[in-house]
């Protein structure tokens, strides 16, 4: 299973963190640091996999972001490739040519897509068009955009 | 900031997050986020009741500032407030905020829990999923006990909507792998496992997780799943690309559940029905042919899911191990990806090959790439690649290539990459032993490696040499030369001192014929490098000095001399010392009859398995995700504490009975230090001879008058001590870096305190002063050791007279002994009488873990690896705090050399930082400290971070020493 899933730019700030097992804060911190650390220092066109404490670590950057995750020890590399794959197919689906700036703006909605596609590190469902479906579902039951026009700013 | 693209985006929101990006320093950051949080604060605080809106909004920003790393203190009220709002909106934020925030031991857990449990009982599928993932994300002990019955039902009732069973499955293996005492099988686990049949491949593909755990653990009850599993395995692989329409990813079909599938498989051995047996090997072979086949598209997902399900196929080959047929094809298969342009696909290939070059079916077949491997050593651009090819060799290395193998492998050490390096030499040490035909190849590798990266060479390691050294007489003239050529280089690292003066000492006789290398010869050498070396290494040299007396009674003198200068008899350093003392001693008083019995060569070691295999193992380390693994400690990190094991060994062994060291450990013979038939005797006469300069404190010594460490136990009074004064702690802390002052101090009495410590001992005077010109009656004292110190700490109190004249002042003597690292404090309870009226006033005893600190002095570069050595997060200990005293320099250096450890100059890149080492001497263990303080002026505050190799110390220290600044 995956152990954590960890969204950071070219700059180390870190985008998104999903934890499948439970940790305290400090010890979050450090897997943070240390994964920026170590794939952030990779030269560039160097394989896809590390191996960080008793963990694979999978990473592949997109654009301006790298996704990243640390599976077991049994676990399949190049799948857990395609799941980082799957899951940026799905946020580009739902914001349409996904960028660094959605998700910093709409972090919310990538947990919720993240959410569709995994649970407890696993893959739950791996149809675009399911996923794409649910989300879309979800969406509907949220207010229109004059709604959210009306809205104070504070 | 760009327009939100759909749904209910929080216009608040998005301002707040455009500010926070526009913030041009951190500073800003932060005030920006305090700003908000004040607000934030006011709104639910406020007398008007906010709208279901506003709440998830001002929810959702907490969340933002959480994830940008503040903390949050406030706002799960509200989150779970949010939970039971009917607005989807509204209960999806709640769920996100307990999901990320909550821990799984919060007040709040009962609270969730009756949301969650109404949102599962709703029949609304969104709802019952919210409430799913969240039990899924927390995961706690509590969520478990009030689901665990539930969930089994949802998952399998007819009625269950497709989504939700999903959801279902992946939320109790949650739960099964936190509690899984709670998940308790029955009725539907024959059901979950039909669900391998079930026609949405969503489900299929999330309830085979769950079945792969069950299985893993209850085998017997799940072994129906493996013909499931087979003949759906094999309708996804037989199927068109197309056929599996949505399920097909570039081209593949199904390659998740693929996966799943052959994962699934490796619960169990092969199955015995010979028709599913063989349905399986088709699909195996077919998933081999396929990987033949050129490419239906060129897009790197379309490989890489073919691939991902063609090494899990492989996996499960290497797990039957019994089809010879496919072990080859496979092995075949992962050569062609050893040259594959895809380096991914060379790494994968490299790590797979480890695990079938241990079958004896395709150990041959592995071998054959080795040229293939050592190139991939040499070339491989990448570090990890070079990692996994360098474990390669390590799995297939067998007698026939041995030789070849640790040459490549050492010749590859001169230039690896700082990082494998100690594990290099770990393996290269296990290869030689393992495979050596003659010891002298032995030999020379382990110096290899001592000379090439000797700063890696583990204590185990050259224990391990000279182990077997001992036990091979062949090889003792041979060993003896060797080093002794090592040692003719100028430069040589300390641990071929070390090893080089241990085999001379036992063996220098071997060669002692040849006039270069002369009894008086190897002397000098040996100790040429004496002042360069630590004071192990020292230590170590002094008992090949005696034992040189002993095997060439010609350099006697010569050795008496070294031993009687000032630089060895008095040495600052009591071991040294003592040493120089006793085998100044034992080589003059002694009849050579007696030296003889006395340093008699060393008997055989018993047979062991190698403890170097054991630290291999350990070196991998338990990672920090695993909670499980957590309890494990990293023996790696321990600092400066092994030398000294490995040298009270030897010098127990080549004096052998001086000072019986207890924690004698050489080449992990724990249990039984060897013992020559002829040390009883010997043991008995040295008695005599080391009567003078007898061991410094056995602990039985201590044990005539040893205070009952019970609390309360005073010998006096029935009346209770009192509880320690409110001050105490202050007290307390005003003598963590000073060893003398006043304690105490009221209208009547005063207690001053002078103390001095060494290693794991320490002696405090306390000088009780009757501040009144009347007689304190019934004076008396305890010291107690609360709780846990009883076993922590060995304290022994003179008693003192029960009369104290006005005036005048008495005495009392306080032995200490550390055994272990501790963390509270002795209590002193002081009664008297005076005027009739009884006084009693306990206190905290000054007594600290930094006060056993040995100064360590180490260079920048040293100090910086064991820094990094000690890299699990409950080795650190961090806390940033306010400045309680003028910021000078000068005070900061002399409370820090108070503390104990030793100040190193020129290691913090920072010359405003501060770092020091040192070791805490108990009697249990030794444990190394780092620490760094850096000073920031400005802000007047201090960050003051410690490691050390155990978590408790690095804790302690961090509190005692926060308080001091």
């Amino acid at each position: 299973m995956m152990r954590f899933l960890l969204l950071f730019s070219r700059q180390g700030k870190l985008r998104l963190q999903k934890w499948f097992t439970p940790l305290v804060e400090r010890e979050r911190k450090k897997v943070v640091r240390d994964m920026t650390l170590m794939v952030l220092g990779r030269p560039p066109r160097s394989c896809n996999f590390l191996h960080w404490k008793d963990l694979k670590v999978v990473y592949k950057r997109y654009a301006s972001l790298y996704f990243c995750c640390g599976l077991d020890d049994k676990d399949n590399e190049l799948l857990a490739l395609e799941v980082l794959h799957r899951y940026v197919e799905l946020l580009d689906k739902y914001f349409g040519n996904v960028c660094e700036l959605d998700i910093i703006f709409n972090f919310e909605k990538a947990y919720f897509i993240l959410d569709e596609f995994l649970m407890g590190g696993e893959v739950q469902e791996t149809s675009k068009v399911t996923v794409a479906k649910s989300i879309e579902a979800s969406d509907m039951l949220q207010e229109t955009m004059e709604e959210y026009m009306s809205k104070p700013a504070f | 900031m760009p327009a939100v693209s759909k749904g209910d985006g929080m216009r608040g929101l998005a301002v707040f997050i455009s500010d926070i990006r526009n913030c041009k320093s951190k500073e800003a950051e932060i005030k920006r986020i305090n700003k908000e949080l004040a607000n934030i604060r006011s709104k639910f605080k406020g007398d008007k009741a906010l709208d279901g809106y506003s709440k998830k909004k001002y929810v959702c920003k907490l969340l933002f500032i959480f994830l940008l790393g503040h903390d949050i203190d406030f706002g799960h009220m509200e989150a779970v407030n949010l939970l039971s709002s009917n607005k989807y909106t509204e209960k999806q934020i709640g769920y996100l905020f307990i999901s990320v925030l909550v821990n799984s031991n919060s007040e709040l857990i009962r609270l969730i829990n009756n949301a969650i449990k109404n949102d599962l009982a709703s029949r609304n599928p969104t709802f019952m999923c919210l409430a799913l993932h969240c039990i899924a994300n927390v995961g706690s002990r509590e969520m478990a006990e009030a689901f665990a019955g539930e969930i089994p039902r949802i998952l399998v009732a007819g009625d269950t909507m497709d989504s939700v069973k999903q959801s279902a499955a992946l939320c109790l293996l949650r739960l099964y792998k936190t509690s899984p005492d709670l998940v308790l099988m029955g009725e539907w686990t024959s059901r979950v496992v039909h669900l391998l049949n079930d026609q949405h491949m969503g489900v299929v593909t999330a309830a085979i997780s769950l079945i792969t755990c069950l299985s893993q653990k209850n085998p017997e009850e799940f072994k129906t799943c493996v013909s499931l599993a087979v003949s759906r395995l094999s309708r996804i692989v037989s199927s068109a690309s197309t056929d599996l329409q949505d399920y097909t990813y570039y081209f593949v079909p199904a390659p998740w559940l693929s996966c799943k599938l052959l994962r699934l498989l490796q619960c169990y051995p092969p199955p015995e029905d010979g028709a599913v047996k063989g349905r399986l090997v088709e699909c195996l072979e077919t998933i081999l042919n396929k990987a033949q086949e050129p490419p239906k598209s060129k897009k790197v997902q379309h490989s890489n899911a073919k691939n991902a399900i063609l090494f899990e196929a492989i996996s499960l080959i290497i797990h039957y191990d019994s089809e010879p047929n496919l072990l080859v094809r496979a092995c075949n298969q992962l050569g062609q990806f050893l040259q594959h342009r895809e380096t991914n696909l060379r790494y994968l290939a490299l790590e797979s090959m480890c695990t079938l070059a241990s079958s004896e079916f395709s150990h041959e077949a592995v071998k054959t790439h080795i040229e293939t491997v050592i190139s991939a050593l040499k070339t491989e651009r990448d570090v990890s690649v070079r990692q996994r090819a360098a474990d390669l060799l390590y799995a297939m290395c067998d007698r026939s290539n041995a030789k070849q193998i640790v040459a490549e492998m050492l010749s590859y050490l001169e230039t690896a990459d700082y990082s494998i390096r100690e594990e290099m030499v770990l393996k290269v040490a296990i290869l030689a032993e393992k495979y050596a035909v003659d010891y002298s190849w032995y030999v020379d590798t382990i110096l290899n490696l001592i000379r090439i990266a000797g700063d890696y060479v583990s204590e185990e390691v050259w224990y391990r040499v000279i182990q077997i050294v001992i036990n091979r007489d062949d090889v003792q003239g041979y060993a003896a030369k060797t080093v002794f050529e090592a040692l003719q280089a100028p430069a040589c690292h300390e641990n071929m001192v070390k090893v080089g003066g241990y085999i001379l000492g036992e063996f220098g006789n071997l060669i002692a014929g040849d006039p270069r290398s002369s009894p008086l010869i190897q002397f000098n050498l040996l100790h040429s490098k004496f002042h360069l070396c630590s004071v192990p290494t020292r230590a170590l040299l002094l008992s090949a000095y005696i034992k040189f007396i002993n095997l060439f009674p010609e350099t006697k003198s010569t050795i008496q001399e070294v031993l009687r200068s000032d630089s060895q008899i008095r040495n600052s350093d009591v071991e040294l010392q003592q040493r120089a003392v006793e085998y100044l001693k034992l080589s003059s008083i002694a009849s050579t009859d007696v030296l003889a019995t006395v340093l008699e060569e060393m008997p055989p070691f018993p047979e062991r398995e190698s403890s170097i295999l054991a630290k291999l193992k350990k070196k991998k380390g338990p990672g920090a995700v695993s909670t499980e693994l957590e309890e494990g400690k990293r023996d790696g990190g321990e600092l400066n504490g092994g030398a000294e094991r490995g040298v009270d060994a030897a010098a127990a062994i080549a004096s052998n009975a001086s000072t019986p060291s207890p924690s004698a450990d050489l080449l992990g013979l724990r249990s039984a230090p060897p013992v020559g038939s002829a040390a009883p005797s010997a043991s008995s006469l040295l008695v005599d001879v080391f009567s003078e300069a007898g061991p410094t404190a056995p602990s039985g010594v201590m044990d005539d008058n040893f205070l009952s460490s019970a609390p309360n136990s005073s010998s006096f009074g029935s009346e209770e001590s009192a509880p320690p004064l409110p001050e105490s702690d202050e007290l307390l802390n005003k003598f963590v870096c000073k060893n003398n002052g006043v304690l105490f101090e009221n209208q009547l009495l005063q207690i001053g305190i002078k103390s001095e410590y060494r290693q794991n001992l320490g002696r405090m005077y306390l000088f009780y002063g009757n501040k009144t010109s009347v007689q304190f009656v019934s004076f008396s004292t305890s010291v107690s050791c609360p709780g846990e110190l009883q076993s922590e700490l060995n304290i022994q109190a003179k008693q003192v007279e029960p009369q104290v004249e006005g005036g005048a002042q008495v005495q009392q003597v306080i032995n200490i002994e550390c055994l272990a690292d501790f963390l509270e404090a002795p209590l002193l309870n002081i009664k008297f009488r005076y005027g009739g009226a009884l006084q009693n006033i306990t206190l905290k005893l000054p007594v600290t873990i930094n006060k056993f600190f040995q100064p360590t002095e180490m260079s920048s570069q040293d100090f910086f690896q064991r820094w990094k050595q000690l890299n699990l997060p409950q080795q650190e200990a961090q806390k940033i705090f306010k400045a309680k005293n003028a910021m000078d320099s000068e005070v900061l250096k002399a409370k820090l050399l108070g503390l104990g450890t030793a100040l190193l100059e020129n290691v913090d890149p920072n010359p405003e930082n501060f770092v020091c080492a040192g070791v805490i001497q108990t009697k249990a263990q030794q444990v190394g400290c780092l620490l760094r303080l850096e000073p920031n002026a400005q802000a007047q505050m201090y960050r003051l971070t410690l490691r050390s190799s155990k978590d408790t110390v690095s804790r302690r220290l961090c509190e005692l020493l926060s308080e001091q600044f």
